[in-house]
């Protein structure tokens, strides 16, 4: 028999699970990973490997992982967008398994982006 | 348990399962495994989207893209282009039937046939995994038991119900709280709270696909049902030709026994309660209340007369609760959202959303939820998509063989319990038929009450006799032998059976051909006065004929005539032998230049 707090206990942890379901998305962190051929070829699955295993492993349930194809920069692929709710998408740019552990502390728990990674750092150069 | 990236939703419903559903699922669990996703993507067989109509139905998340009519042989791609690449496969998305429109890149809640629903009872349907308690959890699951048991009297829970206005959802529309009241105020050392799911009206599936998608719903009310009244154990009667309906309800029970919120000393409270499935054989009656307990208990399945109602003397002479699945449904919502949220939907007497099983000359095929009041335009045309093949809506049937028909000049009608009968049908429990210019309205009358006869246990006379002699005048009209005096004959049976039959079938069955009367005497007048189907439907008053300027004279429909009834000279224009033609309409369909017409 399961107790009042073991039952919320599945509840939260199984939200986490299926959280990706709920058409409202106002709440949801949203890691969008290049994966056309250019971004594949470039490293896109292990950065993408990488981002799911760190959520994983910090249990973050309101945050979805998809792929998306080609914007045209192939130049500059591995390319992750972050799009926090309510927040304008940030672009990561040259992104590696290495990478991903610092964008996930930093700017997915605490909302600060990591600018030297970021498409904008990239161009100034 | 981990996190997956993408969740591949496939629909395990009846329909869906018929179409293939489970030769998908298992072809996407292999491919997933061949592009070495399996620890990336999760593929869960859920309950009913409702769009039965386009299914198989496959939904992939985070997206949320909506493929329909996916076949085995599609699955590749879907695996290698969107789960691999994350490149939606466009072909295959749904495409709405009024507009045409396919949109990769729109929601669910986008498509014209989500748009207008309100989704209380089948709100879990087609989103959780039903074999799978945790989800079910996860979507504030057994919140409602809790709050109910921890926080609640029972007298409380009972005027939570009362005051949010909600009534059986199974046909008749009986206020529930007033149920469980009735129930609670009986003394006895053992009470029963009892679920009919022996869904049988002809086209609705609600219940089925409730039970199949949320089978803890069901539970969970009964549970909190229990309590309010002071019952211990429950039953469900459930049709045993829903197997898949009957294998998620016994998977969902042994669950909720495991996790304790079935069996004894449920949360701690010393409330014990445990439920029990009984298969029913398939008898129509077997909906009926009494009929139902009897059945049960292990008897032939016969209704009794009431009072005593089932509330003072019920399953096994105990007081019992009888609800309806989709009754059930909401009960875990009202208790957990408020009696007022639930109350603030719906018209003035009906609050609430329904359930109706859209069939018949519809484009969308399925299971829609709406708020009680929504306009049978709305649901027909806007979700239903309108009529194929651009025919004209002739009829909707509302209610199954209890219910009635309603002309397109009803079709403004707010749907609730009180508009339906004041419009000479009701609500029942929720087919929804539609009928197109084609249906002969003489010809539907004839249907339901052949089913009525069928199902009648025989018990009484009114029923048993009364409903096959009405039978018989219906099968000579649509023979083309009706006699003047033949309708008001029909009408005098209806009104003396549906005042002396025993049960709510007998008292209902004469419903189909009262309406269809109301609204189509002319239909009944044709037949009868000048031998005429005006829907060309009724074999025996229909001839074919060929417009001999229309016919070239090449012969197809002469050698595709089983019955050589065609003749004629190449070249010439051929004729139709009546009294040789079997009415087969072989030679209409052969006919290239539209030469061959029904009259």
């Amino acid at each position: 028999m399961k107790s009042l707090a073991e039952l919320q206990a599945i509840r939260e942890k199984t939200l986490g699970r299926i959280n990706l379901r709920k058409e409202d998305e106002s709440e949801v962190v949203r890691v969008v990973i290049g994966m056309a051929t250019c971004g594949i070829a470039a490293g896109a699955r292990p950065v993408m490997l990488a981002f799911m295993d760190e959520i994983n492993k910090r249990g973050l349930n309101h945050v979805t992982v998809s792929q998306t194809g080609c914007i045209g920069m192939c130049r500059l692929e591995p390319m992750v967008d972050v799009i926090m709710p309510g927040q304008e998408k940030v672009t990561y740019v040259h992104m590696t398994p290495e990478k991903v552990a610092r964008v996930v502390a930093e700017h997915i728990v605490n909302g600060r982006p990591v600018e030297e990674y970021t498409i904008g750092a990239a161009e100034d150069k | 348990m981990d996190i997956y990236r993408a969740h591949v939703l496939c629909c395990g419903g009846t329909g869906c399962t018929s179409s293939g559903s489970a030769q998908l699922i298992q072809r996407f669990e292999e491919k997933i495994k061949e592009n070495g996703l399996e620890k990336e993507v999760k593929v869960i067989r859920t309950g009913c989207f409702g769009l039965c109509e386009a299914g198989p139905v496959v939904i992939v998340y985070p997206e949320g893209t909506f493929y329909s009519r996916v076949k085995v042989d599609d699955v590749d791609e879907i695996v290698s282009e969107h789960l691999l690449k994350g490149r939606k496969v466009q072909h295959l998305v749904y495409s709405d039937h009024a507009t045409h429109e396919q949109n990769a890149n729109k929601g669910l809640q986008d498509i014209n046939f989500y748009k207008h629903q309100h989704r209380i009872a089948l709100r879990n349907c087609g989103v959780i995994d039903p074999e799978n308690i945790d989800e079910y959890l996860a979507f504030d699951g057994y919140k409602a038991l809790e709050k109910a048991l921890t926080t609640m009297t029972r007298e409380q829970v009972i005027e939570e119900i009362l005051k949010s206005g909600l009534r059986g959802r199974g046909g008749g529309g009986f206020p529930t709280g007033l149920k469980w009241k009735f129930a609670a105020a009986s003394q006895a050392d053992q009470k029963y709270v009892a679920c009919n799911a022996d869904e049988g009206d002809p086209g609705a599936f609600m219940d089925r696909s409730v039970l199949e998608g949320d089978p803890h719903a069901v539970l969970e009310a009964m549970a909190i049902a229990g309590y309010a009244i002071g019952a211990t154990e429950g039953y469900i009667y459930v049709r045993a030709e829903y197997p898949i309906a009957v294998k998620r309800l016994e998977i969902a029970i042994g669950q909720a026994r495991e996790y304790g919120l079935l069996g004894k000393n449920i949360f701690e409270t010393g409330f014990d309660f445990d439920i029990h499935i009984r298969l029913g054989a398939g008898a129509f009656v077997c909906g009926e209340e009494t009929a139902l307990m009897r059945s049960i208990e292990g008897k032939r399945g016969e209704p009794t007369p009431r009072p005593p109602f089932p509330a003072v003397k019920g399953l096994f002479a105990k007081p019992t609760m009888l609800n309806n699945v989709e009754t059930y449904a909401n009960v875990a919502q009202i208790i957990l959202h408020g009696a007022d949220w639930f109350a603030s939907m719906g018209t003035e007497k009906s609050k609430g959303t329904k359930v109706f099983a859209l069939g018949g000359k519809i484009n969308n095929t399925g299971l829609v939820e709406v708020p009680m009041g929504t306009p049978l335009r709305t649901i027909i045309y806007d979700i239903g998509g309108g009529i194929p093949n651009g025919k004209k809506f002739k009829a909707v049937q509302t209610g199954g063989p209890s219910g009635g028909c309603l002309p397109a000049e009803l079709l403004d009608t707010p749907v609730d319990y009180d508009n339906l009968i004041a419009a000479g049908s009701m609500m029942g429990s929720g087919g929804m038929i539609v009928m197109d210019e084609d249906n002969c309205m003489v010809d539907i009358a004839r249907f339901f009450l052949d089913f009525t006869v069928d199902e009648s246990c025989g018990k009484c006379a009114p029923c048993r006799i009364g409903t096959r002699r009405m039978l018989e005048i219906l099968q000579r009209i649509v023979a083309g032998k009706g006699q003047e005096g033949d309708i008001e004959k029909l009408e005098n049976l209806a009104n003396t059976i549906k005042a002396t039959a025993l049960c709510g079938l007998g008292q209902t069955a004469p419903n189909p051909v009262l309406s269809t009367i109301k609204f189509f005497r002319n239909e009944y007048e044709a037949h009868i006065r000048d031998k005429k189907c005006p829907a060309h439907h009724c074999q025996a008053l229909l001839s074919y004929v060929i417009d001999a300027d229309k016919c070239r004279g090449c012969t197809a429909c002469a050698r595709v005539c089983p019955a050589g009834a065609i003749s004629g000279e190449v070249k010439q224009a051929h004729k139709i032998d009546t009294e040789k033609c079997l009415k087969c309409g072989a030679c209409m369909e052969k006919c290239r230049f539209g030469a061959i017409s029904k009259q």
